[in-house]
């Protein structure tokens, strides 16, 4: 049975590994534009204005509470649609598609992003007033103050959700093997259909995945610990 | 946006959204009972249990859901003498290995739950009650499982919302439910945003029910948290809130240092001390 995941053309080994790379790829960059999108869904939700508050608000409802295989569907055969309406109103008329990568990348990230909004949220609200109001006083501005005050102590309280945001995109990018790209699900279900072997293939997906999350977990606790130097347990 | 078809599209993903309520009431019910029993073993001073189901957690929240359904669905199908087996009656059935990958899936989730809610309770308890000459037995149901119980429900929401959304993944696997009829209905009439608003709307809906049901029986579980009945002359004049007595609004906690009425009945801003 073993032989099946041989590297090379007789085997599937390699095209399992480079289905695993692919799956690192969608995850890093979907988790990264998570973050981004999180950030500034937090910084809305945290604002003074009442439609900015409602829009975060909406996002995270939405893409907390449908499944996430319902969101892909929609990136899926939505994006297409959506991407060249706008063109059009810029005026151009051609055909766009967008490849499946990035309607991976897009669909997971946005989910990601809504979990982020939460966590990230909570952590700066830890932060006292008193600190943003005295680094205002002695002349920061606002990104100074971000880079110097919220950010280094929102990163260890934060981090213990990301983490946890992190293992939720990793395993969430198995869903767009619906959308055939080539990544680590795909590649077994592909490699299980061909050989009518599918319990080999699965597993073999099962522990990649598995490999993942545990590496993952360690660098984050890792981070963990980094970030918490200067703080005493309780 | 085609509002007829929205229309159109809500009867039969209403359709689907009776077998999503199917796999999720079902796969809870299992899986709680698996829950409570891996839950234990990680508590267990045996290191061998603990190790076992320490493993089992491991492994299913660190893998994919859909890699799961596909390894029950597909992979076990693979072998001659499941094939020929009793097994093979639920093994064929996309139905049923649906329900055994989310019991499954959602058992590894709710043992650490579980763990948690009986590590939250204080040992001296358990001492004490020891002590009462209780049982094991009684002390876990009459005060363990109680205060378990309230610690665990909010994380246990949590996770009833997390299956609702984790059924959708039974579409794969050609059930029908909500995401799979939703599916089948954008690849024919190419509407994506339009059958997203319906279905989304309908998953959204169910998570709510969900969300108050667990908070109803947060609230009847709790009543020490509940503000204590104010005698009838005091009473105010009764409104009528929103929350029509299920618990929906927020509670006030209670606390024990609140200053006892009768200690000095002076409205707060009379109370000065006297200087010097």
């Amino acid at each position: 049975m073993l032989e099946l995941l041989a590297f090379g053309p007789d085997g599937w080994g390699d095209e399992m590994l480079r289905g695993a790379a692919m799956t690192v790829a969608v995850a890093v960059l979907a988790y990264a534009f998570g973050l981004v999108l999180g950030t500034a869904a937090a910084a809305a939700k945290l604002s003074s204005l009442a439609p900015l508050r409602a829009l975060a608000e909406g996002y995270t409802v939405v893409f907390r509470g449908v499944p996430e295989l319902l969101v892909i569907y929609l990136f899926f055969f939505g994006s297409t649609g959506a991407v060249m309406w706008v063109a059009r109103q810029f005026g151009y008329v051609g055909y766009i598609e967008l490849n499946n990568f990035t309607i991976g990348v897009l669909a997971v990230g946005i989910i990601s992003g809504a979990y982020s909004t939460e966590v990230i949220r909570g952590a700066i609200q830890t932060i006292p007033r008193g600190q943003l109001e005295a680094a205002y006083a002695v002349g920061m501005g606002g990104p100074l103050v971000f880079r110097r005050i919220v950010l280094p102590q929102m990163l260890r309280l934060a981090l213990p959700g990301l983490g946890n945001v992190w293992q939720l995109t990793l395993k969430d990018t198995a869903l767009i093997s619906v959308t055939a790209l080539a990544e680590l699900m795909r590649m077994a279900s592909v490699a299980a259909g061909s050989t009518r072997e599918p319990f080999i293939f699965y597993i073999t997906a099962a522990v990649l995945y598995l490999l993942m999350t545990t590496v993952s977990q360690a660098g984050f606790a890792w981070a963990e610990r980094h970030y918490s130097r200067g703080v005493r347990r309780a | 946006m085609d509002l007829e078809l929205m229309a159109d599209s809500i009867v039969p993903l209403l359709g689907g959204a009776w077998l999503t309520a199917q796999l999720v009431a079902l796969s809870l019910l299992f899986g709680i009972g698996l829950a409570v029993a891996v839950g234990l073993m990680r508590l267990s001073s045996n290191r061998y249990v603990a190790g076992g189901a320490y493993a089992y957690v491991f492994v299913f929240r660190g893998t994919p859901l859909l890699v799961q359904i596909a390894l029950i669905y597909y992979g076990i199908g693979q072998f001659a003498f499941i094939r020929e087996s009793i097994l093979w009656e639920v093994f064929r059935e996309a139905y049923w290995c649906a329900i055994l990958a989310l019991t499954l899936n959602t058992a590894a989730y709710t043992a650490e739950i579980v763990r948690g809610g009986i590590l939250s309770v204080p040992h001296g308890q358990v001492e004490a009650a020891r002590a009462y000459g209780m049982s094991a037995g009684q002390v876990y149901r009459r005060v363990i499982a109680p205060q378990a119980i309230r610690q665990a429900l909010p994380a246990y929401g949590n996770e009833v919302i997390l299956m609702v959304k984790a059924s959708s993944l039974a579409s794969t696997i050609t059930l029908m439910e909500i995401t799979g009829v939703a599916k089948r209905l954008i690849s024919r009439t190419y509407a994506p945003i339009e059958i997203f608003i319906v279905a989304g709307a309908i998953y959204l809906a169910i998570n709510f029910l969900a969300t108050r049901a667990i908070r109803y029986a947060e609230w009847r579980m709790t009543p020490d948290l509940r503000p204590p009945r104010e005698p009838s002359l005091h009473r105010p004049v009764p409104r009528l809130g929103l929350g029509l007595g299920l618990g929906l609004k927020g509670r006030r906690r209670p606390t024990r240092r609140e200053p006892a009425a009768t200690a000095d009945a002076r409205p707060a801003s009379r109370r000065r001390t006297r200087p010097g």
